[in-house]
């Protein structure tokens, strides 16, 4: 016994120290992170090659609810604080599973699950206008017009621009709405006392891992969409 | 240490970090200030290395504070850590150094 003691990969203990469940979610997210590398880094290809004629996200994302006129950047401004705000949430819920405190849980867990509905529909918003397009549009070389952008043709520039950013953001997008499920499927345990018996709320702390890298590849978007 | 024991105060502390830093990147973004937007480095301007290094930034702080991952043993953190640190580099020259080779064979 001695001896599996002093050392960490002689067996009889874990040598990373983390459980099972927690180490395979970090190397799903691992995997998860490549993807979306891969995703961006075909986007700054394609943005090198046609340099030229892409369009600048300030002048194609200007919109903002009930406001009239230009606002560049504000509304994914808002759209970064909402998912940052959910992380925030998220930790809460997580450092109170450690204390054992349901109530507070459930009350961290359900705000978190609102965050993400709300990045949702603000995403929706702003996929909407950038179907829509313009009112003047672009006039083409045979003269027809188009508005807003689709995966075959895009108002504000090339039409790579559009499908990557219905791709990436689409992908994304899809990663939050199945958080906010596995979310709920949580809440719901947390709420039934699933975790109280278990004597640890680990899979709270497993799905606050996938909620974060959520909110971390958007950090990556929102930089390499709308920044640079 | 732990976290346990330390109450809230770190989980705020990140989050007007993330705050501030992501304020600062969208002022940035909607001035777009002469100076370092129109020195170019490195392939691209100035002001675009300025918000991949805060991007990074906030980063770290997503995985190493919310996530957990800076009070993981080192082995674990270094087996998460590397593979991405090697790969998405590798990726990135690849990809990009293509992409500005065809725009000029264009």
């Amino acid at each position: 016994m001695g001896q599996t003691k002093s050392n960490v990969w002689g067996g009889g203990e874990r040598p990373y120290n983390v459980s099972y469940g927690k180490m395979m979610m970090w190397f799903f997210l691992l995997t998860d992170a490549l993807t979306f590398s891969g995703f961006l880094a075909a986007y700054g290809f394609s943005r090198f090659k046609y340099q030229d004629i892409w369009p600048e996200a300030e002048v194609v994302f200007t919109h903002f609810p009930f406001m009239h006129g230009d606002h560049p950047l504000l509304f994914v401004a808002l759209m970064t604080f909402i998912l940052i705000m959910s992380s925030v949430t998220m930790v809460l819920a997580v450092n109170y599973g450690h204390k054992m405190e349901k109530k507070k849980v459930i009350l961290w867990l359900s705000l978190t699950i609102v965050g993400g509905a709300m990045f949702l529909g603000s995403q929706a918003w702003e996929w909407g206008h950038f179907i829509h397009g313009t009112e003047e549009g672009r006039i083409l070389a045979d003269g027809s017009i188009i508005h807003g952008a689709n995966l075959i043709m895009n108002e504000y520039g090339h039409p790579l621009f559009a499908d990557y950013f219905f791709f990436i953001t689409g992908f994304h997008g899809f990663h939050v709405f199945s958080g906010v499920i596995i979310l709920i499927v949580i809440l719901i345990n947390v709420i039934k006392g699933t975790y109280e018996k278990r004597g640890h709320y680990e899979m709270v702390e497993k799905v606050g891992l996938y909620w974060h890298f959520v909110d971390l590849v958007w950090v990556f978007v929102f930089t390499f969409f709308y920044l640079v | 240490m732990s976290n346990e024991q330390k109450g809230n105060w770190w989980i705020w502390k990140v989050f007007w970090i993330l705050l501030i830093v992501t304020t600062v990147e969208v002022l940035l973004g909607v001035i777009q200030p002469e100076i370092i937007a129109g020195t170019q480095f490195l392939g691209t301007s100035l002001l675009n290395h300025i918000f991949i290094v805060l991007t990074l930034v906030k980063a770290a702080y997503i995985v190493l504070v919310f996530m957990h991952l800076g009070f993981e043993r080192k082995s674990f953190k270094w087996t998460v850590l590397l593979p991405a640190f090697i790969l998405i580099p590798y990726l990135l020259f690849i990809l990009l150094a293509e992409g500005s080779y065809s725009y000029f064979m264009m």
